[in-house]
């Protein structure tokens, strides 16, 4: 098992997202979809890598949570709530463009060859443009084995971790030497609900202000978006009144 | 340009979604050929499989032990040795946990910015895909002079398994520098008599209202009397009802079924993300209000602990009689 503290520092990236009870909506002159006047929050699954890097250090298993946003000056927020649910700081590179996941990832391995974390944690996806990259992107970069989707972590020494992984039909389970990126999928842990004190104490907490040109990232995309549209409606059905009708209607239809 | 599938496989057997992601690397490559990668460890029987494949004109194989499992930093080096020795326009992997797990890595590894869940080829370097849970598609362009992306299987036929006779070519192992950092240690898969998820003719779903675990047991007769698979709602695998393997939606499977049929799922947007793509949809569920409904082709309001057994029986009736 691994000592008091052993795995130091552990990094989590947070992205602001539109709330997932938001029904979005996609803008007349198809450029993308209504941001304006829209509820946002922190993306769902990175509260939970929050969360997971949060109980690490309470643990004793990490010294510092470092949480770390790429995104608009809002963004600020979003990274009060990792403070408040009990990261230690925050580090923001402010920037208004689109944030493709290949220059995030970029940002973030400058960041964390800068903090030198054990870990670096993420969510799975983010549930605006549902990617699923910035974690493997970043890993990549880094020359870091990488855990994605994974529903368990857990310390084997001072320098390795077991991370679970939820694959198509099961679970598979990896040895990853440290550091190590992980990616953060749903049934990692149930993200707490930051208390007030801790939201008071939050807003004492430092955010270090940043910008992408400070890591030597051009935030301009290779993938361009030309256009969004609404996806296509489906036909409403019928509502039957009864199981006998509904037999009916799936023989007529040949699937009985 | 020429495009490189990467197969998905278990060293034995092909996964049935690369040869979807066959037909999307097709209609990215146009007249170019199509190669697959089948990266694996005594993996010959899957190479044949690949080389039959039609459509497919050159099967690359990587056979090492550094690669008998899908892990995803060795995968990555392996398909990055294949683009730099034949040129590859296009690199696509079926968007299975596989596919989303590698593809990205290669991005790392190439500069390029890769492009997730591609539903529909629209040119050589512009692509639709689904962004907010299918809320909203995008039409996408990629500057990048190799373009790397999962397709989703449900949106590309399968290319036929036969018909094909590509030429099977051995390539040497590359250097896999992340090797004994990132082990295998082991897979737990769940053992099912049903069909597979993914592909299955048949879905029977169920979500928040079947209450618990024990009472899913109503709907795998159902599913079992109509040869279909099991499937599950994010609130059901959420309350620990059932495992997460079975959940559908945005943050799960994405299914498209002949017959998907939800039970005690009020449709939420990111479980209509997983399925709404299905040709027949059946919604039982006691709110009317459910938007489950607004989806669906036949719904019936009700309780759903008496429509389900009587559905049963009555469709047992039915198959018994025939």
């Amino acid at each position: 098992m691994a000592a008091n503290g052993a795995f130091g520092r552990v990094l989590v990236g947070v992205k602001r997202v539109i709330d997932y009870a938001v029904k979005v909506r996609v803008k007349p002159d198809k450029s993308g979809v209504e941001t304006v006047n829209v509820k946002h929050s922190l993306n769902p699954f990175c509260e939970i890598a929050v969360e997971e890097a949060v109980r690490m250090k309470e643990a004793g298993l990490a010294t510092e949570v470092v949480a770390v946003c790429v995104g608009p000056k809002k963004a600020q927020e979003n990274i009060r709530s990792a403070l408040a649910m009990g990261a230690d700081r925050g580090i923001h590179i402010e920037t208004d463009e689109e944030v493709a996941p290949l220059n995030v990832a970029r940002i973030l391995a400058e960041v964390a060859k800068a903090e030198e974390p054990s870990m670096f944690i993420l969510g799975k996806q983010a549930i605006d443009d549902d990617s699923n990259q910035t974690g493997q992107l970043l890993g990549g970069f880094l020359g870091w084995p990488q855990g994605t989707m994974a529903s368990k972590i857990e310390p084997v020494s001072d320098t390795a971790v077991h991370v679970t992984r939820e694959i198509d039909g099961g679970l598979e389970t990896l040895e990853l030497s440290l550091p190590a990126v992980v990616t953060a999928d749903l049934r990692l842990n149930k993200p707490r609900f930051a208390a007030l004190p801790n939201i008071m104490k939050a807003k004492r907490k430092k955010i270090d202000a940043k910008t992408p040109a400070d890591f030597g990232v051009d935030m301009a995309s290779s993938l361009q978006t030309l256009e969004v549209n609404e996806p296509p409606v489906r036909e409403a059905g019928i509502m039957v009144g009864s199981v006998d009708e509904l037999v009916e209607k799936l023989k007529g239809d040949g699937l009985i | 340009a020429s495009a490189l599938v990467i197969a998905e496989h278990d060293n034995s057997s092909l996964a049935k979604a690369t040869r979807h992601a066959v037909s999307a690397a097709a209609a990215v490559a146009g007249s170019d050929p199509v190669a697959v990668l089948v990266a694996g460890s005594n993996c010959s029987a899957v190479a044949d499989a690949a080389a039959a494949i039609d459509g497919v004109s050159q099967v690359l194989v990587v056979d090492a032990p550094e690669v008998e499992h899908p892990i995803a930093e060795n995968l990555a080096a392996a398909a990055a040795a294949a683009v730099e020795a034949h040129g590859f326009g296009t690199v696509a992997a079926a968007a299975t946990v596989s596919g989303k797990n590698v593809i990205p890595r290669i991005g790392a590894l190439l500069n390029a910015q890769p492009i997730s869940e591609v539903v529909e080829v629209v040119s050589e370097d512009t692509f639709v895909r689904p962004i907010y849970a299918g809320n909203a598609l995008a039409t996408v362009k990629s500057s990048d002079p190799v373009k790397l992306m999962t397709v989703r299987a449900t949106n590309f036929d399968a290319a036929p398994a036969d018909g094909g006779s590509a030429d099977i070519v051995a390539m040497d192992a590359p250097d896999f520098p992340l090797a004994d950092k990132v082990k295998f240690v082991s897979a737990e898969l769940s053992q099912s008599d049903r069909p597979d998820l993914a592909s299955a003719p048949v879905v029977v779903s169920g979500g928040r209202g079947l209450k618990s675990g024990e009472n899913f047991a109503m709907l795998e007769k159902l599913a079992d009397l109509l040869g279909g698979a099991m499937g599950a709602s994010r609130a059901a695998v959420d309350e620990g009802m059932v495992n997460n393997a079975l959940q559908i939606g945005q943050t799960g499977l994405i299914v498209a079924p002949d017959l998907y049929i939800a039970v005690g799922i009020s449709g939420a947007i990111q479980h209509l993300a997983g399925m709404k793509d299905s040709k027949v949809i059946v919604a039982i569920n006691k709110d009317a209000e459910a938007p489950i409904f607004s989806v669906a082709d036949y719904g019936l309001e009700g309780d759903l602990f008496q429509i389900v057994p009587e559905l049963t029986e009555k469709i047992a009736a039915i198959k018994s009689a025939a």
